[in-house]
Order: structure tokens, then sequence, then C-alpha cells
């Protein structure tokens, strides 16, 4: 491989970010007048939608369970939101992302409160910098509570990583792509409890704990602006 | 997929690790016996079959001409593919992978290409054109549990077996594996950690995770799941585990 370029210079990010610096974010909730509950999210230029369905009746049907409801997450890549145009459609990748993003959620709805009943969350990446399946869990997790489903907490999530040794909060694509290490991870904030987990690259022990300090100092900052979003939403406009 | 156990079974499970018991006598950091038996199918280029305790399965390596990427021209493609048959598991059906069939082959895949297990640099044949295809395909033939961990050994296993190609393009003189990771997975059930779960401790568990470490100790990849969550404390004792577990695991390599 050739010479590459530096991602680090003097301390500084190449847009301009310290290390444990988020990009900007912007999150609000109840954007969509059909579902039930909705939310955007721009972190960074990531641009992504997440809808809300339910509790409603499971079709099909013997996808329903007696005792419980279920949780169904699908995460689109929308064909335009990529340098390279992508294929429409669920690839190997997205079928994952959907699967760990039903998981990092799971933990805080009370599902049993509705048997043989879904609720369907729909996440849409519109347009993608690295990070989208974090943004994905915020915009989510904001969608649901704006669904008025209940829920135990919010989930923030936050992707860590190594980009020339350092460790780093919220990665770009140019960090994802040329740095060493990236580890999505998602919380329950109140309880510190992690819910979703994911890496690849290096880590030594000590970076690994180092990462996972970043991420929940991320992880809290971005729950402040998901209960900023909500608090905007419901509350009393003067006039 | 709808995981389905008795409640007595269950609350047995439940209750013996409470104590720091599991159902089958092993200790919680204990994994059942592994075998690892290489060359097992002649017509791979390399192959393994792995068990532990009555998880079976089975990974073979193709290489084939391929075509490169566009951004790394002269290296060779790594593809890793599992299928769950439906002869392993009441449950498993016929057809396209589903997601769990997916999150296997990704997991196994990161675990191998995060360690640059493989020097894909070294497997390129004509720049841009022609490249070296490493095909890794994961046969799930028994599932007694902890296939992630059976598969990602079979994996690395079968690339250690691999004999390089009669094929005039080939001018290595071995297949170019420079590192071993190895995959360990634990289970959280009632708080406590156990490794290697089998098919029923899978059934009551809270949440596994996936650690995949290298022979100097550092992570590679990891992956959560299920619906539960862990607290950061338990992380930093699953990575402790999995690291000695990994060597413990790497010695059968050979």
């Amino acid at each position: 491989m050739e010479e590459q370029k530096k991602l680090i210079v003097d301390g500084r990010r190449l847009d301009g970010r310290a290390p444990d610096e988020l990009r900007p974010i912007r999150i609000e909730a109840g954007v969509l007048k059909r579902a039930d509950g909705s939310a955007y999210i721009e972190m960074g230029s990531n641009k992504v939608l997440a809808a809300v369905y339910g509790p409603r009746e499971m079709h099909p049907r013997h996808e329903q369970e007696p005792d419980t409801a279920v949780l169904r997450c699908r995460y689109n890549m929308a064909p335009f939101s990529v340098d390279e145009r992508k294929r429409p459609g669920p690839d190997r990748r997205s079928v994952e992302i959907s699967k760990v993003t039903r998981e990092a959620l799971e933990p805080v709805l009370f599902l049993e409160m509705y048997p043989r009943s879904v609720i369907d969350v729909f996440i849409e990446v519109l347009e993608a910098d690295a990070g989208t399946r974090t943004a994905g869990i915020n915009a989510a997790s904001v969608a649901l509570a704006n669904a008025g489903i209940p829920m135990r907490d919010l989930v923030s999530a936050v992707a860590v990583g190594k980009v020339d040794d350092v460790i780093v909060l919220d990665l770009t694509k140019e960090e994802d792509q040329n740095g060493q290490t990236d580890m999505p991870v998602a919380i329950i904030p109140k309880k510190k409890l992690i819910t979703l987990l994911q890496m690849d690259g290096s880590f030594t022990e000590d970076e690994f704990k180092q990462a996972l300090d970043l991420a929940f100092k991320g992880c809290e900052r971005i729950y402040e602006l998901q209960r900023a979003a909500l608090r905007e939403k419901y509350a009393l406009k003067e006039g | 997929m709808h995981r389905i156990i008795s409640t007595i079974k269950q609350d047995h499970i439940l209750g013996l690790a409470r104590a720091g018991k599991r159902i089958d006598g092993r200790d919680m950091e204990q994994y059942r016996e592994i075998s690892v038996e290489k060359g097992v199918i002649r017509t791979a280029n390399g192959s393994a079959r792995v068990r532990i305790g009555k998880t079976q399965v089975l990974v073979g390596v193709k290489l084939q001409h391929s075509e490169p990427f566009p951004d790394t021209p002269s290296s060779g493609v790594l593809m890793v593919n599992a299928e769950l048959l439906p002869m392993a598991s009441p449950t498993f059906e016929p057809g396209p992978p589903d997601e769990n069939a997916i999150e296997l082959a990704r997991v196994v895949d990161r675990g191998i290409r995060e360690s640059e297990s493989i020097d894909l640099e070294k497997l390129g044949i004509k720049p841009g054109e022609d490249v070296w295809g490493v095909f890794i395909d994961i046969h799930v033939l028994d599932h007694d549990g902890n296939l992630i961990d059976a598969s990602a050994l079979g994996a690395i296993a079968a690339l250690l077996d691999v004999k390089p190609p009669q094929d005039e393009a080939w001018t290595l003189p071995e297949f170019p594996v420079v590192r071993k990771p190895v995959a360990v997975t634990l289970a959280k059930i009632d708080e406590k950690l156990l490794v290697d779960p089998c098919l029923d401790e899978e059934n009551v568990m809270e949440a596994r995770l996936t650690m995949t470490t290298t022979e100097d100790g550092s992570l590679c990849a990891i992956q959560k799941g299920g619906r539960g969550c862990f607290t950061r404390d338990e992380l930093e004792r699953a990575y402790r585990i999995a690291r000695d577990k990994g060597q413990e695991l790497r010695k059968l390599l050979g």
C-alpha cells in the first residue's frame, strides 16, 4: 500500500476536532406524520431518519410470540447515501446491523407488556459518513420515546476507535477507512450498561479501556441531546 | 429465532449459575472437550473439522483466481461464508442465510481480516486483474452451542492446512498465514460469565460476548449478541478470560 497521509496533525484531526470531541449533532423528534414515532439525526454529515410503528398486530401471524412483543428493526441505506451507488435492498452488512441494533434497543423496552404484537423500527440512512449504525440507534431510541412506548431509559450510541495510534471519538469515514480500529458502542446511560459492542481492528488492553471511557463520555453527551430533543418536542409553546 | 426451553431446565441452569456451577459439571471458565482435525477434505485446498463437545463444524478453504478490489489491486481477497445446515438443528431451515448465519460468517471474517492473519498482499497475481481469492466456507454440521468459537477455530485451522494449489500462477513456497486469531465466547447468565456456552446455556443466557485475540493478547474483534447488557467491569473481565483461553485454544492448532 502507498504512503498514508496523517490523520492527526498537532493533536487535531483532519476536521479540526480534538480526539475526544464529537461531530456537531442535531436531533429532532416527531418529524414524520404517519409513523407512531419518529426522529431525525445529523451526526456530522450523517443524516439518518428513524420511524417506529406499533405496538401493532404481528404479521405474519406465525412470528407472533404468545408472551411478548417482538421488536423488529430494519436498517437500510439509501442508494445515494454513499459515494458509489449502493444497490437497493438488504446486503449482509445491513442484515447484521439490523440484528445488533435490535439487540441494542431490546433491553430498554417492556416487550412483555404487549404479547403477540410487534414494534417495528425502520432506520433509513440518507447520507452516510461513518457511524451510521450508532446514529441510527440514537434516532431510533428517540423515535421509540416519541411513539409513547414505555422505556426504561433511552439508548445512546457512538463509535470510538484508533487512528494514528490515538484513541478518538466519533470517527469520520476517512478515519474509519484509514484508521486502525473502529468500535461502535451503545449504552443505557442511567445504568451504565452496554447494549451494543462491536470492534474490528486492534486494541491492547489499555487502549480498549481508554476507548470504553471515551465511548461512555460521548454517549453521555449524546444522551443530553436526545433528552433535549424530546423536551423541545413536548415543551409548552408560547402563543 | 425464538428459543424454546422448558421452564424447569431454565430454572435449573439459572440456579446452578447462581451457585457458580454448570449443567454439564464444568467450571465457569472451562471449555468442553475440543478436537481439531486438519486435512479432512481432499478437494479443498485446506480443511478442518472442529468439535467442541457435541458441536461439530467443518470448514473448507478454496483458493481461486479472483478479481481484486479497486482500492487494493494487488492484494488477494478474503470471503467467509457460513451455512447453518438444516441437518445441524431442528430450528435451522434450508434457504438463503438468515441473520444468524450472516452474523456468524461476519464475526469469523473480522477475526481473520482485522488480525491480518493472512498476508493478502502476497496473494496478487496480475495487479488490477487477477489475484488469489481465499474462500472460507463454514459448514455447521451439529449445533450444540457456541458455533462462533468452533467456526473461528475451524477457519484458522483450515487456513493453516492450506497446501499450495497446483497452478502455475502460484509462486509462494507456502500459504502465508502469519497470525492465529482465536475467538472466545462468553455467555452471561444471572450476572455470571460462562465460557463456551452449550446449547442449553445459550437458550437461557441474557447475552453473549465474543472477543477475538491474537498471539500477543491484543484484541482484533469483538461482538456482543443477545438482548441483554454488560457492565464495564464484565467487559474487562471478559477480555482477560478471552486472552487466557485464547492462548489455550491456540495450542490446539499445532
